[in-house]
């Protein structure tokens, strides 16, 4: 293996500190552009090079995200950063925020230098407390050696950041719900157009990228775009922190290449549990579309590949679910869990998610009636893409998925009244 | 332009506008629930989804602005297919109780459903309960489970109204529309919250139940309550105005109304309502017929004239009434001789007559205030006053027009004031005066020698130059006066600095007016004039005889105490009234007279519109149109002239084809400024609070349960309070002059140090006396 | 009324948004009563509202929307245990079913103490740790077993 890169301070025992992050070519980057005077051309093309994709589920280019901050643009504009979290299965930017948080300074500044941001904000998950005084502490420690704040290492170029925190909001990780609860508002999406970088934070335009993402920044400026695309495969440059929860033994937070087999992931979060047989894999956080283990051994973790079987690779969260596992029981939880958290706004969703979840609820207490599949398969179109933030195709999508490849066990559960495993 | 195209229709349309304005002015439907004209827009009702091409999914219409060459399918497989699913999912929580629900028959819902609805559901779980709410006395929100949570009701009190009173609390499935609390929903602007639920959700408190709406017949109708001129509709059933609606008036209303104007209708229906002639014979009320009333009222009438004089003939006559009301009284009284007649009821300084080179108006078309761009407001309870003037300068405000306030008290207008000048009433002609000289000294003109003396002396403070500067720095400048500047002392000085700032900032002024027909009454010239007194004169000077027309003396006169008294003191009242109101104490006759929903008649509004309408049912029991009852005193009495077959000819007469808006002029000629009397000590404001305005609103039960009908409490600043040493809560007594009343102190911080606020238009505060001058508080 | 405490707190979160945007610092606002008074009351949120200048409704919508403050009272030390996937396939259910049966109490509820409260919460973002649990939305206590709990458990009563 490589030495991490996003990762890279975490064979030191405190490895969020401005010290250790320096002994690894911390805010050289930075340095860089100031020094060098790159121009926003210069880095984006740079940004473009290393075939960044958004690492928040997305996977939008982010070096043309950057782009469509209007250029002659005079007053002011925001940078935020996407720390909110809250995808089931994903916990990967909670470690760069603990372990690393000076690459997301860096990156997020050398952001803010590129589009002329002088005010940047980082909305940290609600749960998360620790990892939001952390920032916090990083954020200081920043403003102290003058990496933040006014004249930024002597450069004229002055950029502060904030973190903001949530307290309980899934659907606040979608960029424009995040924007609002900034604002001091309750998280209900925005529709779009109007997009954040026209309007945005406070109406003003915005640039709205992912913690991962926005970490990934100093290496791709230090090293050169084309070293980090290198590292991955084609349309999925660089590397990428995986979280492997569920059924494994060794789940944790791994940082591969994009195109890594996702058997060789598996065995470094030391394979299914117990010896037991791998049932399923939902590949890129709760929201995409589950595919069965023997799919999946034969994937590799890129955008392309996961797509192609018919899911997304997201957020790069793999739920691993061994034979044990009760698919109604699994998407019984998803369903709630979408209910839950439905903001309220748009019909489709308010009503749908909650009829969703009751049809699975009753199909896993032995309750299901034999139409009920055909009737959560013609909810799941009416709901997906009829709303206005993705929060109604997330519902959706791990309905479809789960009974696209595990019909069966719902049947069954329909016909018997209980479950097969 | 771009060019569209909607389901094969080629379409030109304005950059900027969204798919669904431009189906819309093509004519063509597009389903939709949250949307609305005059809202920001929320696309959270899913309902308006349409096919576009090259969209891989379907696109709500309302949100979807238009881009040239564009294709939309309204009515596609793909649309429809959406639009009947967001259907379905509209319907699986709402309840089925359209047979007992309000809205039915004008539920938006229901109606879409008709198109858009399965005929069966596939939902087979427990429906959500959403409780019931109290938000106040008049919109109730007492089936909450139906609310579809399209925020329209949330986003009209942010964005119209002014003011966050509803929210969306909670989320998901648990989203529910509420108050903080349970608080009541205090605004002026409330009811049209009913009009813009969908479903039955918020619907009207008072009719509640009271009728489907199918058995309702609706007529046209002009609100007698403000100068606006708002177009409503009265929703009749056997012969019972049941509810009023908004008529859309782009122009005027928009497409709301005030609560006074949707809810004043209840003092129709009132108890109080003097339904037959009456005479007062030997101390006791007796109901008498018709003939019997008004050729009593002739021979006391004349009577009067012949012993002494027609000159003790006195006519107060409401500015609620119609043009041809006013017109018929001023010719009734001037046919006995008298000049004495006037509508200004509540006006003070009567210096203008006879200067003034035409009736005072608003100076411009009402919906040209929204296209303002600096505006100076002088002497206005704006808000309260005039709720949807205040809404249209509010809407203005949001479109970045800049307002400076220069008024007695701080209340909230619930806009965004660019600069403000609180002051005593007394002070009020100082600051305006140096407003003037502040815009003269930047223009480096001379001022004219008619404002020389009210800007001699006056040094400019920093809040003066500040408007003034201001006022100069638009394009579409107006300066309007309130009902307060109308009512104030110097009313005329105020009028003639404006007209004065006005030309020099190249601004528009003028009157917004306190009545429906402020305007008519001076086309109608039902005010004094050769010779004739005016109302405060009439009451200064009291007359033998009185003829009120729809006239609540104590309660409608600058005066009220002056009033009562010179009622009292008088041989003769002839009470022309919808009620049973305190002239049964001295009055001699009551003649019951048509409120507006019974007769016909117009009313000249602020911008000098004439709106005429027609009864909306019969008159109840034997009221009579006043209009009917004049004509017959006027036969009575043999004055020539009063052989009218219908109220149109009325108006005919009163207008003879002239353009109105030839006869309505702000300019001040030749006015004498008068030196202010020195005031010293504590001074009154005075407001006539929304809901105490005229008769039929103060006998609206749901209008006096509102908190805008609370008992009015004694308001000063908690310093000028504490230097009495009196405290919130404590009963105080009151006084102007020789008169008293017991009243409660409160805090109200807006007001200028040195002003005591106690409202008008309350049987509470009538006993006091005049709406401005010294006043003095103590301790009981 | 808001401590003195719970204003300096407000204050310094202000100072992060600009001056006319002072509604930004609501969700800080009512975490930080939160943290003094372990709820917020209606009365607490008028308090907000007048500090922070917003309609008492604009911060009532906010307080229902967010899932983390507590909008009646709760125990001291409020556990919230994630249920979600990966906490499930981990055995949150379990953890749930332990904590109720040495606590007595059930999700929502609040010992008769008013020592401990139980919640059930969405996805903290923390999954690799499964299952877990937080103490007062401060602590994040992971990998939970029954003797891990037993553990915290008796150490948060010592408190």
């Amino acid at each position: 293996m490589n030495a991490p890169i996003l990762l890279n301070t975490s064979h030191f025992d405190q490895p969020w500190t401005l010290e250790n992050y320096l002994k690894v070519g911390g805010y050289q980057a930075l340095r860089k552009v100031i020094e060098n005077k790159m121009t926003a051309d210069e880095i984006i093309a740079e940004v473009k090079a290393s075939g960044l994709r958004g690492r928040g589920g997305a996977g939008f280019p982010t070096g043309l995200k950057w782009s469509f901050m209007p250029k002659n643009y005079n007053g002011v504009k925001y940078l935020v950063c996407n720390s909110d979290e809250g995808e089931p299965g994903t916990c990967k930017d909670r470690d760069i925020l603990r372990y690393n948080p000076h690459s997301l300074i860096e990156g997020m500044a050398i952001a803010a230098y590129t589009m002329q941001v002088q005010t940047g904000y980082n909305y940290v998950h609600g749960e998360i407390y620790e990892a939001y005084e952390r920032m916090e502490d990083a954020c200081e420690e920043a403003r102290k050696a003058g990496y933040l704040g006014n004249n930024i290492i002597g450069s004229g170029f002055s950029f502060d950041l904030h973190n903001h925190m949530g307290y309980g909001a899934y659907v606040c990780g979608e960029e424009t719900a995040l924007l609002e609860s900034i604002e001091g508002k309750k998280g209900q999406p925005r529709f779009k157009p109007p997009f954040p970088a026209n309007y945005g934070l406070y109406g003003k335009p915005t640039t709205i990228n992912n913690t991962e993402t926005f970490a990934s920044i100093p290496y791709i400026i230090r090293e050169g775009g084309k070293k980090f695309a290198d590292m991955g495969v084609p349309n999925s440059g660089g590397v990428k922190l995986f979280s492997i929860s569920g059924h494994v033994n060794n789940p944790g937070n791994f940082e591969v290449p994009l195109g890594t087999p996702f058997k060789k992931l598996l065995e470094m979060a030391g394979g299914v549990r117990n010896g037991n047989k791998l049932k399923a894999v939902i590949p890129g956080g709760s929201s995409m579309p589950v595919l069965p283990g023997e799919i999946m051994m034969d994937l590799n973790m890129d955008f392309d590949s996961i797509q192609k079987a018919g899911s997304y690779l997201g957020t790069g969260a793999v739920i691993v679910m061994d034979e044990t596992t009760c698919m109604v029981k699994a998407l019984e939880r998803l369903s709630y869990f979408y209910f839950e958290e439905s903001c309220g706004q748009c019909t489709p969703c308010r009503e749908g998610t909650g009829w969703l979840y009751r049809i699975v609820h009753r199909i896993e207490k032995g309750e299901g009636r034999p139409e009920d599949l055909d009737l959560l398969a013609d909810l799941c179109e009416n709901i997906a893409g009829r709303t206005i933030c993705a929060l109604g195709d997330a519902a959706a999508w791990p309905v479809q998925g789960f009974l696209k490849h595990f019909r069966s066990e719902f049947e069954y559960h329909i016909e018997h009244k209980r479950c097969l495993v | 332009m771009i060019n569209i195209e909607i389901d094969g229709k080629q379409l030109q349309v304005e950059n900027g506008r969204s798919v669904i304005e431009a189906a819309h002015q093509a004519g063509i439907y597009i389903p939709h629930f949250c949307y609305h004209k005059k809202l920001s827009i929320a696309a959270n009702c899913r309902m308006c989804l349409v096919q576009v091409e090259k969209a891989p999914k379907p696109l709500p219409a309302c949100a979807t602005p238009v881009a040239e060459g564009m294709k939309v399918y309204t009515a596609s497989e793909q649309a429809v297919k959406a639009q009947k699913g967001v259907m379905e999912f509209l319907l699986i929580n709402h309840p089925l109780d359209c047979p007992i629900c309000d809205q039915g028959g004008e539920c938006e819902l229901q109606d879409l459903a008709v198109g858009y609805g399965g005929s069966a559901s596939r939902y087979q779980e427990d429906k959500r309960v959403v409780l019931h709410k109290d938000i106040g006395p008049l919109v109730s929100a007492e089936e909450m489970s139906r609310c579809i949570n399209c925020t329209r009701c949330v986003r009209f009190g942010v964005e119209v109204a002014g003011e966050m009173e509803l929210g969306q609390a909670f989320r998901g499935e648990h989203a529910e529309i509420m108050s903080f609390v349970d608080g009541a929903v205090n605004s002026e602007l409330s009811g049209n919250m009913i009009d813009l639920c969908p479903v039955g959700a918020l619907t009207s408190k008072p009719f509640r139940y009271k009728a489907r709406t199918w058995e309702l017949s609706r007529r046209r109708a002009v609100s007698p309550h403000d100068s606006l001129g708002s177009n409503l509709a009265a929703l009749v059933m056997n012969n019972r105005v049941m509810r009023v609606d908004p008529v859309e008036n782009e122009e005027l209303n928009e497409c709301w109304i005030s609560d006074r104007d949707r809810f004043s209708y209840e003092g129709l229906n009132s108890e109080e309502r003097l339904t037959k002639p009456m005479l007062k014979q030997g101390g006791k009320w007796q109901e008498v017929d018709w003939q019997v009333a008004l050729e009593y009222v002739a021979n006391g009438l004349r009577q009067i004239g012949k012993e002494a004089g027609a000159a003790q003939i006195g006519a107060l006559v409401s500015p609620g009434s119609t043009l041809e009301e006013m017109h018929l009284v001023q010719k009734l009284v001037r046919g006995l001789g008298s000049h004495n007649v006037d509508f200004r009821l509540r006006q003070s300084d009567f210096s203008a007559d006879g200067k003034m080179q035409g009736a005072p108006w608003l100076g411009m078309k009402v919906a040209e205030v929204s296209s303002a761009d600096r505006m100076l407001l002088v002497g206005s309870f704006l808000r309260k006053d005039h709720p949807l003037f205040a809404s249209r300068i509010r809407q203005a405000v949001k479109r970045g027009a800049q307002v400076n306030l220069l008024h007695s008290a701080d209340d909230d207008l619930l806009m965004k004031l660019a600069n403000k000048a609180i002051v005593p009433p007394s002070e009020l002609v100082p600051m305006l005066a140096q407003i003037l000289q502040a815009v003269a000294t930047s223009k480096g003109t001379h001022l004219h020698s008619s404002v020389q003396s009210l800007v001699q002396g006056v040094v400019v403070s920093a809040t003066a130059k500040t408007i003034a500067e201001n006022l100069a720095g638009g394009e579409r400048a107006i300066i309007l006066l309130g009902n307060f500047a109308q009512q104030h002392p110097q009313a005329a000085q105020l009028q003639l600095l404006s007209q004065h700032i006005a030309a020099l900032s190249n601004a528009r002024f003028g009157f917004i007016g306190e009545g429906a027909n402020s305007v008519g009454g001076y086309i109608a010239n039902a005010v004094p004039a050769e010779g004739g007194m005016n109302a405060a004169a009439m009451l200064a000077s009291p007359r033998k005889a009185y003829l009120l027309m729809n006239v609540e003396p104590e309660l409608d006169a600058h005066n009220g105490q002056l009033a009562l008294e010179a009622m009292k003191s008088a041989e003769m009242v002839v009470a022309m009234s919808s009620y049973k109101h305190k002239a049964m104490d001295y009055a001699d006759v009551m003649l019951p007279i048509a409120p507006f929903t019974e007769t016909s008649g117009s009313f000249i509004n602020a911008e000098g519109r004439l709106q005429g309408f027609r009864g909306a049912v019969k008159p109840l029991g034997e009221t009579r149109p006043a209009w009917k009852v004049l004509r017959v005193l006027g036969n009575l009495l043999n004055i020539s002239g009063f052989d009218y077959d219908t109220s149109e000819a009325v108006r005919d007469e009163v207008l003879g084809g002239r353009d109105v808006s030839a006869s309505m002029n702000n300019t001040l000629q030749g006015l004498v400024v008068q030196p202010a009397p020195v005031s010293t000590g504590m001074q009154r404001v005075a407001d006539v609070p929304l809901y105490a305005t005229d008769s039929i609103v103060r006998r609206s039960a749901p209008l006096q349960a509102t908190r805008d009908a609370q008992t009015p409490a004694v308001q000063m600043r908690s310093d000028d309070l504490a230097k009495l040493g009196i405290k919130a809560g404590d009963t105080v007594k009151v006084t102007m002059g020789q008169n008293t009343v017991q009243l409660t102190a409160s805090v109200n911080e807006g007001l200028p140090a040195g002003v005591v606020r106690v409202a008008a238009g309350r049987a509470e505060t009538a006993g006091l006396g005049a709406m401005f001058g010294a006043i003095s508080v103590e301790r009981v | 009324m808001l401590s003195d405490q719970i204003k300096t707190r407000i204050d310094r979160e202000l100072a992060k948004y600009p001056a006319d945007q002072k509604q930004s610092a609501v969700m800080a606002a009512l975490r930080f009563v939160q943290d003094e008074k372990g709820w917020i009351s209606n009365d607490d949120m008028e308090d907000v509202a007048g500090y922070l200048g917003m309609p008492h409704m604009a911060v009532y919508e906010v307080a229902t929307f967010y899932h983390m403050y507590n909008l009646k009272p709760m125990g001291k030390h409020t556990l919230t245990v994630c249920t979600n996937i990966s906490c499930m396939l981990c055995g949150s259910s379990e953890v749930v079913d332990y904590l109720g049966k040495k606590l007595g109490i059930g999700l929502g509820e609040v010992t008769a103490d008013g020592k401990f409260g139980l919640r059930e919460g969405e996805c903290f973002g923390a999954c690799v740790d499964a299952p877990m649990f937080t103490i007062n939305n401060k602590r994040l206590c992971g990998k939970l077993t029954n003797a891990k709990i037993d553990e915290i458990l008796a150490e948060l009563d010592k408190q």
